[in-house]
């Protein structure tokens, strides 16, 4: 054992690209399931959600315009660079959900391949949720997926960074933008992911992560007019029938929360893909 | 109005349709006395009283609720979905063989142009059931795994735009995937339901699988916070789509939205002017407006804006407005007194914040409520006519100089239902196409439907879809 100090890492917002601490000034602090403190996360405001709901919207042209190719190739390599920090992230999960080191780091490899496999959806969706359309008239029809735009993400309080990576892939994976909340209590592995985004080619503001209260952030992404979705994963219930509520005032689209927080590790299908994808229709003409 | 031809009178006859001093509420199939009061529906060309209809209170509504829940448990869950299938292809049939009788209800009903429920809304109608029949036996390759399971009974209420059509495409996918149904009609235009509950009766449909209620608002709040209703589908405005969306909220329902639109029309320097100048017509004036994804904001190029709108006046000069059963006429009368103030608000606005309004000349029928085919120019993306969904014949004019600020003024706007792109470069409507945030683009067309392809919004237009194998999944519980 060395007797060398260690240098101990700030947890910050991830927003817009960049580690900026919450323009609140307030942090709390964060504990392992043992009561010891672990660092304290910044704690972010209502401006700090409505800034990240900026940096999402002015990322959102340049991730959706980008191809389905150079997007799962973008991901891929988020997967890449989360196997070089596989051990920061499995210590992270080991205090946080007070699970033995054999098992954080299984649910740390789970959450890599799990990307791995959102990775591998961006080039495929249009062949499969597409269509071309034989219209009776003289038109080529088809039908394409596209991105619905901003997606607030309410991260699962439990499952730190298995069931935050398995939110947040596939809003990517479909083009869109997102504005996540963190696990309150469990916030360490998102800001470590963000650092992970910010070094594997994800545009600036395509995720912004912001560390806190869902409760208080919440309310004000799902009444937020240049928010199109929100995933309601990590909210109780009562606080999800409020914000569904509330999101319904700009016709958003809302992925309810289960009950109950689900096994992760269970085959999600497309189930989180499709309620991110708007299909638009085309009728092109055919003529001489 | 004056024209450039003088037609002789072309009167459909309305001998076809005997329609009933009154009517009650179809449920389990039979026709059954509503306990609310009752509402008069009236023809909007003519203010002519045609026939009484129930009003659907809470307690009908929970009777008609109760019998699609049964219907849904005993006869057509249960049932071979090839069977299911056969019982839509009888209704697609019989909906064809009495295609008169249902498109001069719905004119008379509506006010639409006879022309138009001829030939667009009954056989688009009959089309849907057709279509949806062929998947009834098909729904492991709809894409939503390899046993996807109905959610069991549909509240849905559809708007009086299309009564039929949309009756027609909230009906046939719900019981394609095996689903039953409580439908609540728009309340100025009932009839054509009802006349469709007939048409189940004929088909020998299994009582409780099709349950109609008709009401005013009332009757719908009713059909969609019932607690025994699985599935919510609703087409209008979306002001009443906000209220719905709040009141599913919290609970397991599933929800679809069709709802407003202020589509775009894009002409560009290129175009085909005389095929655009028709295509602009069809967007704005097809079914005097009323149509969630009208064309009612054109955008033209500047270089051929003085062409275009010299061209369009033109044009809109010969449009025939008046009877809607006379076959040439182009267009009919407004839904109702409620819509047609709507639409005068609306334009007032137009002039008072400054946009030139043009209208042609002619006389409008004394009797009935009715809007002049209306341009107006000089708009400005600020003015109220070229951000709320009039609903109504009346067109926004505005201008662009690149392909950019086309796309950047179409997309400025809450809503996401449709737009037109005008322009003879295919590679020009593609790259446009894909900017455009709306769920359906028409590149040198209109106001096109096909039940095969898949229909509605993006942002505040709604979300779900209508038709195509996209559709059905607003009906079925996907297991993957």
């Amino acid at each position: 054992m060395s007797d060398r100090l260690t240098v101990r890492k700030t947890y910050k917002l991830y927003l817009g690209g960049a580690f900026p601490r919450s323009e609140s000034g307030r942090t709390y602090e964060v504990h392992d399931t043992r009561g010891h403190f672990l660092a304290n996360a910044a704690w972010a405001s209502r401006k700090d959600g409505r800034d990240a709901v900026v940096a999402a919207r002015a990322a959102f042209g340049k991730w959706s315009g980008a191809t389905a190719y150079n997007r799962g190739q973008v991901l891929y390599r988020v997967a890449e660079v989360m196997e070089g920090r596989a051990a920061q992230f499995t210590e992270e999960v080991a205090a946080g959900e007070g699970l033995s080191t054999a098992k954080a780091r299984a649910a740390v490899d789970a959450a890599i391949d799990r990307w791995v496999w959102y990775a591998g959806w961006t080039d495929k969706l249009a062949a499969v949720l597409g269509s071309t359309n034989p219209v009776a008239g003289p038109y080529f029809g088809f039908s394409v997926p596209e991105p619905t735009g901003v997606v607030a993400v309410l991260a699962p309080q439990r499952s730190s960074l298995l069931g935050l990576v398995s939110v947040l892939a596939p809003v990517l994976a479909a083009g869109n933008t997102a504005v996540v909340v963190s696990s309150k209590e469990r916030p360490l592995p998102a800001i470590t992911l963000g650092e992970v985004l910010a070094t594997s080619d994800v545009p600036g503001g395509v995720v912004n992560l912001l560390t806190g209260d869902a409760a208080e952030i919440g309310p004000w992404l799902a009444e937020h007019a240049d928010v199109d979705a929100i995933d309601l994963a990590g909210a109780p219930a009562p606080l999800a029938m409020e914000l569904e509520r509330s999101a319904a005032g700009t016709i958003k689209r809302v992925l309810r929360a289960a009950t109950d927080e689900p096994d992760w590790t269970a085959d999600p299908g497309l189930s989180r893909l499709r309620p991110f994808l708007e299909t638009k229709s085309v009728w092109h003409p055919i003529g001489v | 109005m004056t024209s450039l031809f003088e037609y002789a009178p072309a009167p459909e006859s309305r001998s076809i349709v005997d329609i009933r001093p009154s009517y009650g509420l179809f449920v389990d199939g039979e026709f059954v006395d509503g306990t609310g009061t009752p509402l008069k529906t009236v023809n909007p060309a003519t203010e002519e009283v045609l026939s009484e209809v129930a009003t659907g209170s809470e307690e009908d509504v929970d009777r008609a609720v109760r019998a699609a829940r049964r219907a849904f448990v005993k006869t057509w869950g249960p049932m071979r979905p090839a069977d299911r299938g056969k019982y839509l292809f009888r209704i697609a049939r019989l909906l064809q063989e009495r295609a008169r009788e249902f498109a001069v209800l719905e004119t008379l009903d509506n006010g639409k142009p006879i022309r138009e429920s001829r030939d667009v809304d009954v056989p688009l109608a009959a089309a849907h059931f057709f279509y949806h029949a062929g998947w009834a036996d098909k729904l492991e390759h709809a894409g939503l795994g390899p046993a996807p399971c109905p959610l069991g009974v549909a509240g849905q209420v559809i708007p009086w735009n299309f009564p039929l059509l949309m009756l027609a495409w909230k009906v046939a996918p719900a019981l394609a995937t095996g689903n039953t149904v409580v439908l609540k009609p728009a309340e100025t235009t009932p009839l054509t339901a009802l006349l469709f509950a007939e048409i189940c009766q004929q088909a020998d449909l299994p009582p409780g699988v099709v349950n109609i209620v008709t009401g005013a608002g009332e009757t719908g709040r009713a059909v969609i916070s019932h607690p025994d209703v699985d599935k919510v589908a609703f087409t209008g405005s979306t002001e009443v789509g906000r209220s719905i969306a709040r009141a599913v909220a919290g609970t397991e329902k599933r929800l679809t939205l069709e709802l407003g639109g202020k589509a775009a029309n894009i002409v560009f320097d290129d175009a085909p002017i005389d095929q655009a100048v028709e295509g602009i017509v069809r967007g704005i004036f097809f079914n005097q407006g009323h149509v969630c994804c009208a064309g009612s904001r054109l955008l033209v190029q500047e270089s051929v804006h003085d062409e275009v709108v010299a061209s369009l006046q033109r044009r809109i000069g010969t449009l025939r407005v008046g009877d809607p059963m006379d076959k040439n006429t182009d267009l009919g009368a407004i839904n109702s007194a409620e819509q047609l103030a709507r639409i005068r608000e609306l334009t007032a606005f137009g002039e008072t914040e400054g946009a030139t309004c043009w209208q042609p000349d002619g006389d409008l029928p004394d009797r009935g409520f009715w809007f002049k085919p209306t341009v107006f120019t000089d708009v400005s993306p600020a003015h109220r006519i070229a951000r709320d969904e009039v609903f109504g014949p009346v067109l926004s004019v505005m201008t662009f100089r690149t392909p950019d600020e086309a796309v950047a003024k179409a997309n400025n706007t809450t809503y996401g239902l449709s737009a037109g792109i005008w322009s003879e470069k295919g590679s020009r409507i593609l790259k446009v196409t894909d900017q455009l945030r709306a769920g359906v683009v028409w590149a040198n067309t209109f106001n096109e439907f096909d039940p095969t392809s898949p229909f509605g919004g993006y942002k505040q237009s709604g979300y779900g879809r209508e038709g195509g194998r996209q559709g059905l999944a607003a009906y079925l519980r996907s297991d993957s």
